[in-house]
């Protein structure tokens, strides 16, 4: 779950890392107001996502008026998907350097990692990409914490830098990242004022969706996504859905095994019209899932490919032919069946919906694509 | 990661729905099922079996090779530390969703410890005709079957249909080894494929991967000088980049992770990367060039 600016900010002040002074505003005459308090300001468009500054969403006021007129541009402009509805108001800060810091968690190491380089201001891809020398990457072990020392012997290779403060800062980052369970933790740009003060004029927060029931209060601070259409739908029944371009719909177990469909049907020459997963622990789901599917009125044929490890193919069988039964859908149907609860579910597709199952998936696959042309 | 048939197994979470279910299962199977943990329940008889307390309570009595979690995400982190504790080897964590900070937090007592974890969000681990430990359908002789073919998968539904593919191609699997589909897993394609490179039962190799991460590519470096042969499918060729599919594993930033990536990677240390599962058996058959398969 993503985190606008002004929600990710607290979690730096109670870690102990400086801000500037800021509030947030819904309309002009409160970003006004707040304006005229703090002086010289930004205003900044509140939205989950990256790039606000290239899409306009970010602005200098020296006073009120100016304050105003840049919330009037800002609040309503639409940023990737998101359309702007508030924005942040905060004190413009003197800046002598620009770094970059983060702590993440990371695949290669399976321990955290932090980042930190001397070239602020660009986003760590184009750092990474650009100034590949001038990315410190220090992994720290979750059960041993932060190390000052290793972290100064890092640094240490970057060159001239206020040493005793980001060695603080990184480590209070550190502390932040453990106890609210980011996925991503990410100051950028961490300045060095004109007095020498570090601070933290943006940060990203993005909280691991397996942490939000144990994270609830800080949850409810975060921006869930927000999905349209069909897969709106599917996300309050449980279900993860894509919606694709193509005709052929499918309904599979497991990622995996989804993705699989995908490509089969893409390998003989059909499109596929969606991902959607009915395994895990949705797969009891399967009648609301093929109401889904059907719901799109691309779909010409569908195809059902089940492969039970944990889930039970028989459950989800039931599903589909219960819901079938009940909704009697005009698009052919392509059954393949395999794994745990196999014989009772092939069985049951053949007595109650008359239809048999395919024995190789491709075969399956190859008759739901000949069916949509 | 591969369990053997004379290996011991702990049910941690063996009271449970699923636990109950699976460890009849395994133990029907021929899996040394030797009993189970539950605090609440210690000393009691589940399935006929002993429930301690902890693992570190079960280890005093008993010699424990493996153990497996039947627990929610919540409870792994403390489960899995019981059970490294206990001086479990292999350590078969299925649940899925667990906090990530939890997840590296028990893989680095697991490496202090020595102890090998598959998972976590793996379907597990299956040898057939010996044992299997997880939510596999090794009781299926449509599915498994004895033979030379040693599958890693991230996904246990698609492991499930190449393990299918094969048999149905009259092979048979030496080892099933679930990875997870999680990004930060235990046992990596990498690891999972080295194993399956020193099983003398493994004649042949099928790599079951996916969009995202960089583990096919690593498990890549490794297959350019093995000689047994290997097939890959990996799944999300026709996945739209940007989008979650499902597993957190499979997403694709940019030009990380994808599908032409992992090809490229793959086909330049001489693994066949092929269109569909049913491929797989195709291609390793040609390899093998008829040998006992």
């Amino acid at each position: 779950m993503n985190f606008e600016e002004h929600a990710a900010k607290p979690l730096l002040r109670a870690a102990g890392i400086a801000t500037p002074a800021g509030e947030v505003a819904a309309d002009p005459d409160a970003a006004a107001q707040i304006a005229a308090r703090i002086g010289p300001c930004v205003v900044k468009a509140q939205v989950p996502t990256g790039k606000r500054g290239k899409a306009g969403g970010i602005a200098l006021a020296a006073t009120a008026d100016e304050a105003a007129a840049a919330a009037g541009r800002i609040l309503g402009m639409a940023i990737g998907s998101y359309t702007v509805g508030k924005v942040l108001v905060e004190a413009q800060v003197p800046i002598a350097r620009e770094f970059y810091a983060a702590v993440l968690n990371d695949p290669a190491t399976k321990d955290a990692l932090v980042l930190f380089s001397p070239e602020g201001g660009m986003d760590i891809e184009e750092i990474a990409a650009s100034h590949p020398d001038r990315l410190m990457r220090l992994p720290v072990d979750v059960r041993r914490g932060f190390d000052p020392a290793a972290a100064r012997a890092a640094l240490a290779a970057l060159g001239d830098l206020p040493m005793d403060g980001l060695v603080d800062v990184l480590g209070r980052l550190f502390d932040a990242y453990m106890a609210h369970d980011a996925e991503l933790l990410e100051i950028n740009p961490l300045v060095e004022t004109a007095d020498g003060t570090l601070m933290a004029l943006d940060c990203k927060f993005t909280l691991d969706d397996s942490a939000i029931k144990r994270q609830a209060d800080l949850a409810a601070q975060g921006t869930p996504d927000r999905l349209t259409g069909l897969e709106g739908k599917a996300q309050e029944l449980g279900l993860k859905f894509i919606e694709l371009d193509g005709d052929v719909g499918i309904l599979a177990n497991g990622a995996g095994l989804t993705m699989t469909s995908m490509d089969a049907i893409t390998h003989y020459g059909g499109r596929p019209g969606n991902f959607l997963e009915i395994g895990g622990e949705a797969y009891s789901l399967s009648r609301q899932a093929l109401e889904l599917v059907l719901s799109n009125p691309r779909i010409k044929s569908l195809l059902v490919n089940f492969c039970g490890a944990f889930a039970r193919t028989d459950v989800m069988t039931a599903g589909i032919v219960e819901a079938w039964e009940a909704v009697k859908p005009t698009v052919p149907v392509f059954f393949t069946i395999h794994g745990t609860g196999e014989d009772e579910a092939v069985q049951m597709v053949r007595e109650r919906l008359g239809l048999e199952p395919f024995d190789i998936m491709d075969d399956a696959v190859k008759a739901a694509v000949e069916a949509a042309r | 990661m591969i369990i053997r048939g004379t290996e011991t197994l702990l049910v941690q979470g063996i009271t449970g729905k699923q636990g109950s279910f699976w460890a009849e299962k395994m133990r029907d199977y021929g899996t040394r099922v030797i009993g189970g943990v539950n605090p609440k329940k210690a000393g009691t008889k589940h399935l006929d079996l002993p429930v301690w307390a902890t693992a570190v309570d079960a280890a005093k009595e008993t010699r424990i090779d493996a153990s497996v979690l039947f627990i929610p995400p919540l409870g792994v982190k403390a489960a899995a530390l019981d059970a490294i504790a206990a001086g479990v080897r292999k350590l078969v964590i299925l649940t899925e969703h667990i906090p990530v900070r939890d997840v590296m937090y028990l893989l680095s007592a697991a490496r202090e410890a020595g102890t090998t974890v598959a998972g976590p969000n793996t379907a597990g681990l299956v040898t057939p005709g010996e044992c299997f430990v997880g939510f596999m359908p090794a009781f299926n002789d449509r599915v498994f079957r004895p033979g030379a073919v040693g599958v890693v998968s991230r996904s246990g539904s698609l492991g499930t249909l190449v393990c299918l593919n094969i048999v149905q191609a009259g092979m048979g699997i030496s080892a099933f080894v679930g990875i997870g589909g999680d990004p930060i897993i235990g046992t990596t394609t990498r690891a999972a494929l080295m194993a399956l490179d020193a099983d003398p039962n493994t004649q042949a190799v099928a790599l079951v991967g996916e969009i995202g991460g960089g583990m096919e590519e690593d498990a890549a470096e490794y297959a350019a000088n093995m000689t047994k042969p290997v097939a890959a499918f990996i799944a999300g060729a026709a996945s739209p980049p940007g989008r979650r599919m499902g597993h957190a594993g499979a997403i694709v930033m940019g030009d990380r992770g994808t599908h032409a990536g992992k090809k490229a990677a793959l086909e330049a240390a001489g693994v066949a990367v092929v269109p569909t599962p049913s491929f797989i058996p195709r291609v390793l058959g040609e390899r093998l060039g008829g040998a006992a398969a």
